[in-house]
Parts: C-alpha cells; structure tokens; sequence
C-alpha cells in the first residue's frame, strides 16, 4: 500500500486510457502524458500501461508501507525521500515507512505540469470496463472514481519478480524530443473536417500565432486564448465522436483542446487534432503557456508516431540492460 | 447530378470521421448502424461508433495509407441497408422550466414560441435513441421538431446536473451526469442511465426510444 499524506492534491489513479468503450459514451481518459506513464513502467519491468498515481498540484506526498521499488517521471518537482534528493526520470527504492515528497514544478530548460509515481507491479485498483483510469465523469475507474484524498491507502500489484534495484534516470522526452516553433513550445496538427470552413485569414493567424493555455484549462479541455478563428459562414453540426487532441471552436472563436478526460463526442466546428504523437507535450504545459501550432499531413503523423516508438524502443532496450547489468552485480 | 457522396476526415492518429450525405432520419441512421456492424469485423478496426448521421471509427493499428479505409467505408455506405434495432419505450417525467431549466427562457428568445408551446412540442414525440455520446450512458435522439431547434450557446456550460433535458441545435437528449455542456437547459429528470457494473452498463442503445411526459412547468 502507499498512503497519500495530501490534501486536496487533484491526483488520480491513471493507465494509458480506457479503450472500447466509446460504444457506452464511455471516454477514454487516462494520463495526460502517457509517455511519462510508460516511461517510468518500463523503469520498474511493469506493462506498460500499469496504473500510477498522477499529480498536478504540489507539494504532494506519500508513504510508502512496505519496502517498494518506484519510479518517477514527467514533471521535475525535487522530489526527494525521506529528505534525500532523487533524480527527475529516474527510479528508486523506497524502505517500509518512507516518505516520498514532491514539490513545485522546477522551472528548468524543459518544465512540466504534471509527475507521475509509478510502482512496481502498478497501482491494483480494480479494472472498470477494461481500464484503472479515473474518469470523474460518471464516477468510473480510479480510486473510487474520484481524485485522491488525505489518507487514501492505494493497494499495489505483484512486482515482476527481478531485482531492479539500481537507480537510473532517463533523459526526458521533452528534452530528447524538442519541438519548438520561433522560440516557443509546439504542437502538431493534422487539420479535421470543417478547417476549409474557417476564413483564410483567420487559417493563416492559427498558425502563425500563439495561443496562450487559460487558467479554464483541466483534464477535460484546455481552452486557449489567442487570435479567433472565424467561419465563413455559420456551422451547427450534428453530433459525432471526438477523441483527445480535437481543437473544437465554439462560436466566441477561441479553440478548445480535448484532452484525456474529454467528451467522447461533440457538435463544435473541428478546425484540427493535436496529432496522437505530441497529446503528452501539451498534457505537459503548465496553465498560461504560450505555445505554437503547426501543420503536419498523414504522413507527417505518422513519422512522428514512428518517432516517438523508436525512442521508447530505446529507452526500454537501455533499461533492460541496466537492470541486466544491476542483477548480475 | 450523382447523389452525394459521404465525407471521411481525419481524427489525428487516433480516429475517423465518416459523414453520411442528406437528411438526418431513422432509416438513413439505422444504415449508419449497420455500417457500424460491418466496420467492427475489419481487423484494423478498434470501435465504429455511430453519431448522429456519421460514425467514429477507431484503429486498432493506425492504417499506413488512410484513402483505400475511406473509400472501402464509402463503398460499404452504398451498399449499407437499414437495420431495424426493435428496442424498448423508457417513459422519463420532466419538470420543464424552473430552475432545473435555466436556458428555457433563450429557447423563448430564439423560437418566439413561449412556455406552454415548446413544452408541448417537445413533449409529443417518442424520440429513438438514434446514438450515444457525450458521457457515458448519454444518448442522442431523434426526431425533434425543428421549430424548437435553438443553436448550442456560445460558451459551454462548465457544469450541468446529471438529467438535464436540452437542446442543442436541432437535437435533444438527458445528461446522464453532471457535466460541462453548449447546450441549453430546458428541464430536468430523474433517471439512472449508466451503472459501470452493469452488463451492458448503459441503460438505453441505439434502437431504444425515450417518451417525455409532462411532470410540471415552472416559471
């Protein structure tokens, strides 16, 4: 068990997501970065998608009841145990009765929202429609189907069985895999159904200008402030699916992200999706992030998926071999 | 003139948007359903979910090349015949008005009819549950008359209680929980639509239909 020491921290309980369940109204949820997530189940041998504890509000802090192999990645927080530093990106082993303490986001040369606590053998909530996740809406997956509390005891799987003992770290992604646009943070997007509806003047200020992440901004949807765009003409749209990524314009003109916890359908005019490959970079910013669009095609999307596969192919090829080496010691 | 073909658009990596061309209706949805059938027994399929006149297709591998599942979608449309889902009748009591309905008053506004008319007009029909969205057991329905159709407000709502009866646009549905939403609140129900533990655990499917009976107008 790991018991949570905060107070109203807004953390929860996340895998990668909940998958065939859309058919229910059911979305997917899940971590706002899911590279962050995999990472640091692939530091500890777990499935990649083994459930965490993911924080967005610091300081936050948990006891760990039993001696217990965990790793941290996503936000830098200068987490230390029992007062001793860890490394950002990296994992540890925790005695019985220890306590883990994260603080603030460090601003540093990449600087991130939200940290994830995994653990070896994942955090063993039930599954719910085929997923740990906390989806608030409905109450369904988690702890309970809500954030965690003061005094939450979070029960843990069976870790994989081998010694990982070492500590490593990982360079972060967000360093490892820049992606910047005239000094700003990026994202990439592939362009939806009604972007040819949209003035091309206002196309053009999409994607030549920043949008600032307003304070309006949670894991259902970050709502963006920046120049608006305008349709040509008035469109109401019947009802469709959505997924995370969607930037929905309503009619005042300012976007809107759906991100994990998003509606799994939606009737606003879509100018365009975040791309799949770079959702975790702005599950990343911190609210008032300015941060830059820019266009990709199918074939763009895909590369950059192909990217991000080779570099989680290597992280694991990396880790295995630490922990190999580590074993054989 | 050929008839008018169907669009496919992107949904990142991650989805497709297949749109059917013309009207919304019960027999052009009830192809949408079984074009939903059929795309689920393709293997690069994960979930094809129907909306309202259109359908979500998830990948379960993201295909290479995106035009060749277009097109077979769009061949797999003309073919598509309606399939008929007989499902049940689930009868909800709505309070109109009020406070459980604080948008009543733009539906007012933009329709020019007043109280008695729209509750009447909304209450009439018996709406099939044409598809589910939004949050989970959340069903869209068909069959609204088009003189309430009230456009979806310009801001979202951060949050409305869970059996919230709206309008958005020229549709209606029930929150099946408490929710931000653009639509414009008109009433309110008591009524579970989604239990997690339940088999299926959405109340209504496409193919059930709900009938609103008149339980009080408020002022």
């Amino acid at each position: 068990m790991i018991e949570i020491l905060s107070r109203a921290a807004l953390a929860s309980v996340q895998d990668l997501g909940r998958f065939d369940a859309f058919r229910w109204g059911v979305g997917l949820s899940g971590a706002m970065d899911p590279l962050a997530l995999t990472c640091g189940n692939i530091l500890l041998g777990n499935e990649d998608g083994a459930a965490a504890v993911e924080m967005q509000v610091f300081p936050f802090s948990v006891r760990f009841e039993a001696d217990t192999l965990f790793a941290l990645t996503g936000a830098d927080c200068a987490a230390m145990l029992d007062g001793v530093p860890l490394l950002p990106w990296s994992r540890a082993q925790a005695k019985a009765g220890a306590v883990l303490r994260l603080d603030h986001a460090r601003d540093g040369r990449w600087r991130g929202a939200r940290a994830y606590l995994c653990v070896a053998g994942g955090i063993d909530v039930p599954e719910v429609l085929g997923s740990r996740s906390t989806q608030l809406r409905g109450a369904i997956g988690g702890f309970d189907g809500r954030m965690l509390r003061e005094g939450d005891r979070l029960p843990l799987g069976r870790a994989a069985g081998e010694s990982r003992g070492t500590e490593i770290a990982l360079v972060p992604p967000g360093l490892a895999l820049p992606l910047e646009a005239d000094g700003l943070p990026a994202v990439r997007v592939l362009p939806a159904a009604e972007y040819g509806r949209f003035t091309p003047a206002s196309l053009d200020a999409f994607w030549r200008e920043p949008f600032r992440i307003t304070p309006q901004s949670d894991r259902y949807g970050f709502r963006l402030a920046g120049p608006g765009l305008e349709p040509v003409a008035p469109m109401e749209l019947r009802s469709h699916g959505i997924v995370p990524g969607v930037i929905q314009v309503p009619h005042n003109g300012q976007p809107i992200v759906q991100m994990c916890e998003g509606q799994p359908s939606g009737g606003y005019p879509k100018v365009g999706t975040v791309i799949e490959a770079d959702l975790w970079r702005l599950g990343q910013m911190p609210i008032g992030t300015r941060f830059r669009f820019l266009a990709t095609d199918w074939d763009g999307a895909l590369a950059a998926l192909d990217e991000r596969q080779a570099w989680l192919a290597e992280v694991r090829r990396l880790a295995d071999l630490l922990s190999a080496r580590s074993a054989a010691r | 003139m050929s008839a008018p073909r169907p669009t496919v658009s992107h949904l990142g990596t991650t989805a497709l948007l297949f749109e059917a061309p013309g009207e919304t209706s019960l027999d052009q949805q009830q192809r949408i359903w079984s074009l939903a059938r059929l795309a689920e027994t393709w293997p690069e399929v994960r979930e094809a979910v129907p909306g309202v006149n259109n359908l979500l297709v998830s990948f379960r591998t993201v295909p290479r090349r995106f035009e060749p599942l277009a097109d077979r979608l769009c061949e797999a449309w003309d073919s598509a015949s309606a399939l008929s889902l007989g499902g049940r009748v689930i009868e909800l009591p709505v309070v109109y008005g009020g406070e459980g309905g604080p948008h009543m008053a733009d539906v007012i506004a933009h329709t020019g009819l007043d109280v008695e008319e729209i509750v009447a007009i909304h209450s009439a029909p018996v709406y099939p549950v044409f598809a589910l969205g939004s949050h989970p057991g959340y069903c869209y329905l068909g069959g609204m008359d088009p003189r309430i159709a009230t456009p979806r407000r310009q801001v979202p709502v951060v949050k409305i209680p869970g059996g919230a009866v709206s309008i958005g646009g020229a549709q209606t549905g029930v929150s099946a929980s408490d929710g931000p939403s653009g639509w414009n609140t008109i009433g309110s129900t008591r009524m579970r639509f989604f239990d997690a533990s339940r088999d299926p655990p959405a109340l209504l499917q496409p193919g059930d239909s709900i009938a609103f009976t008149v339980a009080e107008i408020r002022r």
